[in-house]
């Protein structure tokens, strides 16, 4: 090893070269694994899928916390990947809903609980449709959804028209208020293509949302939608969605 | 940041509930402006076709003043859109990598077409032998100015000029389709979306396109009242009661479309119905009820039926026109409202509504005004370098 402090010139050169060298050893071929999905995440052998026991629900709003948390999600009231409504019956009275800060802190307790028919929790996400009608109207491709059945946005490619948002009939996208550009749940791909589950579904202390790879007969998600009887939000629209409700009532939309 | 304290004001309005990325209100006063001007274009110029294609000959003194008109709002159509995005610096990915099976990505190229190959070429063979005559007769800049506009044909035999007039006319026809084309399309937009049963029929781009033509006639009627005021000349009453006629024509098909439109939803009564009527009775019931229909729709309509059918004097008949074509104008700019503000005031969960006021936009509201008004300057402008009066011109 040359003496540090009195590299000749073509010492430091061939030290830098080695160094450069070095370097792209370790770093650069991880990146071009990732690239081609060789780092052991297989695109092609994953059709994602996401199911709601909704009898299951809390109310906690751990979900929503962690999902703003992971993502970046802005903190106002106004901008949710994810969020829990609750529903409450009272006796001959319209059905209330509600959902205040997304359920984020949780929910403050009903009146008249006397007159109470029934009340459940119902958390809501991006339905990832098959047929995505936010993806059908962008006009730029920004939106698209991934082979994997992921529905994403590129936010370096969105011109903010707003289309989708408008489009998407379950609310699930909002106009992110500092990047100007339309966002919302990924599942988490992050994570997802890591083997890790997407923020909402680890956070939940009761197990209402449960994840998995719809391809793979024995996940979470199959054996979920095998055990129970399950519904997808308006399917009169023909959007196929992919999250898959257990326990939900009429009046949910 | 704006939008933020905004959503704050606007959030202990809400009624009902409200999906929460629901609060924010998407397309706002700027895109009620999109579907008007490009209804005035469209209108403007099935007008001015009128006299060209379907040998309308009454109508010929406001040929010249239809194209300007039509082209004064095209060239600010995009102007509402563009102010809108959140990324306008990205605004010609959809002219350059658009994707094809959206209802939007397909306006760039309809509005491209419209203005290039059609109107732009109409009026430019239409004012050719204008521009030649102009270009030797006018000084200094102005001389040079039209001597740019003839593009260096400066042939005006008759053959030339019989030319010009064939081509003129067969523009013109596949102009009208094309006008047609652009704000059917505007209409298609929005009835597409099937996530909102406001918007959501196939009625919509033939509603559209119906209230397009009502609004570009009504706005040629006023304009050629006003500059004929201004210049202290005739009106020539044959031209107005035949476009009073057409006006009072269309504008009973359009009220008669939109009121089907109505019939059918109360009659079906579909899932969604319960918060539409909710929202027709309460939230819409000034701009939609009183505004559109009352005032904007069923008042004019009454006018201008009592200057037919009583056979008012021309001094009357002009007074009914002028009010008719400014209640006609506010009308459907109401029309507007009601479809894009109301098609976001209900919840796609069908149980609440967000609010929209005008005193909480900021700068939207002063932008929209801007871009209002901005047309009447560009025909101000047109109108004094293309004149297009018949008594000087023939």
């Amino acid at each position: 090893m040359a003496d540090m402090n009195n590299l000749s010139r073509r010492e430091f050169l061939g030290l830098s070269l080695k160094s450069i060298m070095a370097l792209m050893a370790l770093g650069f071929p991880k990146k071009l694994l990732a690239m081609t999905g060789l780092d052991g995440y297989k695109m092609e052998e994953h059709l994602w899928g996401y199911g709601i026991d909704v009898d299951k629900c809390i109310g906690c709003g751990r979900c929503v916390d962690a999902c703003k948390v992971e993502n970046n999600v802005p903190d106002e009231p106004f901008f949710f990947r994810t969020w829990v409504e609750r529903y409450a019956e009272r006796k001959g009275e319209k059905v209330e809903v509600d959902s205040p800060n997304g359920g984020r802190d949780g929910f403050p307790d009903l009146k008249n609980k006397k007159e109470l028919v029934k009340s459940f929790f119902v958390p809501k996400i991006c339905n990832h449709c098959e047929h995505p009608p936010c993806v059908q109207v962008c006009p730029v491709g920004a939106t698209y959804k991934s082979p994997d059945g992921v529905v994403l946005v590129d936010p370096g490619y969105c011109i903010g028209c707003r289309y989708c948002i408008q489009a998407c009939p379950y609310g699930a996208r909002y106009l992110h208020p500092k990047k100007h550009v339309a966002d919302k749940c990924t599942f988490c791909y992050q994570r997802i293509t890591k083997g890790l589950e997407p923020a909402c579904v680890q956070a939940c202390p009761t197990k209402t949302r449960i994840f998995g790879n719809l391809k793979d007969g024995n996940s979470p998600i199959n054996k979920f939608i095998k055990a129970k009887k399950v519904l997808v939000l308006k399917p009169d629209l023909g959007t196929r969605p992919k999250i898959f409700y257990s326990g939900i009532d009429k009046e949910v939309r | 940041m704006e939008i933020i304290e905004m959503l704050y004001k606007l959030l202990p309005l809400v009624q009902g509930f409200i999906y929460p990325n629901e609060i924010e209100l998407h397309w706002g006063l700027l895109i009620v402006l999109y579907p008007y001007i490009t209804g005035l274009v469209a209108g403007a110029f099935i007008l001015a076709s009128l006299a060209r294609v379907f040998n309308v000959s009454e109508v010929k003194p406001t040929y010249r003043l239809s194209l300007l008109t039509a082209l004064a709002f095209l060239l600010v159509a995009t102007l509402p859109l563009l102010a809108h995005l959140g990324h306008p610096e990205r605004a010609f990915e959809i002219f350059f990598t658009p994707k094809l099976d959206s209802a939007m990505a397909m306006f760039g190229f309809v509005y491209a077409w419209y203005l290039m190959a059609v109107l732009l070429l109409e009026i430019w063979f239409d004012y050719r032998a204008d521009f030649v005559m102009w270009s030797k007769t006018e000084r200094g800049l102005k001389k040079w100015f039209y001597k740019i506009l003839t593009l260096g044909v400066n042939n005006i035999s008759a053959g030339a000029l019989e030319l010009d007039e064939k081509i003129g006319r067969a523009i013109t026809v596949i102009g009208i389709p094309s006008a047609f084309l652009l704000h059917g399309y505007v209409g298609f937009i929005f009835g597409s979306v099937k996530a909102n049963p406001w918007w959501s029929t196939p009625l919509m781009p033939i509603i559209f396109l119906m209230s397009a033509m009502v609004s570009g006639i009504a706005a040629v009627m006023l304009i050629y009242m006003v500059t004929q005021w201004l210049r202290r000349k005739i009106i020539d009453m044959k031209c107005l009661d035949t476009i009073g006629l057409y006006l009072f024509n269309i504008f009973v098909i359009d009220f008669s479309l939109e009121m089907l439109d109505l019939i059918h939803r109360i009659y079906e009564a579909e899932e969604s119905f319960d918060i539409i009527s909710l929202m027709m009775r309460s939230n819409l019931f000034w701009t939609q009820f009183v505004g559109q229909i009352l005032v904007g729709t069923l008042v004019p309509i009454s006018l201008l039926g009592i200057s037919f059918f009583f056979s008012a004097k021309p001094g009357a008949r002009k007074k009914l026109y002028f009010i008719s074509s400014i209640l006609t104008l506010l009308g459907i700019f109401a029309m507007r409202w009601n479809v894009v503000v109301g098609g976001q005031l209900f919840s796609k969960s069908f149980l609440g509504f967000t609010t929209y006021k005008l005193n909480l936009i900021g700068a939207e509201a002063y932008i929209a005004a801007a871009i209002a008004v901005l047309p009447l300057f560009i025909l101000a402008a047109l109108l004094y370098l293309l004149p297009p009066w018949e008594e000087e011109n023939r």
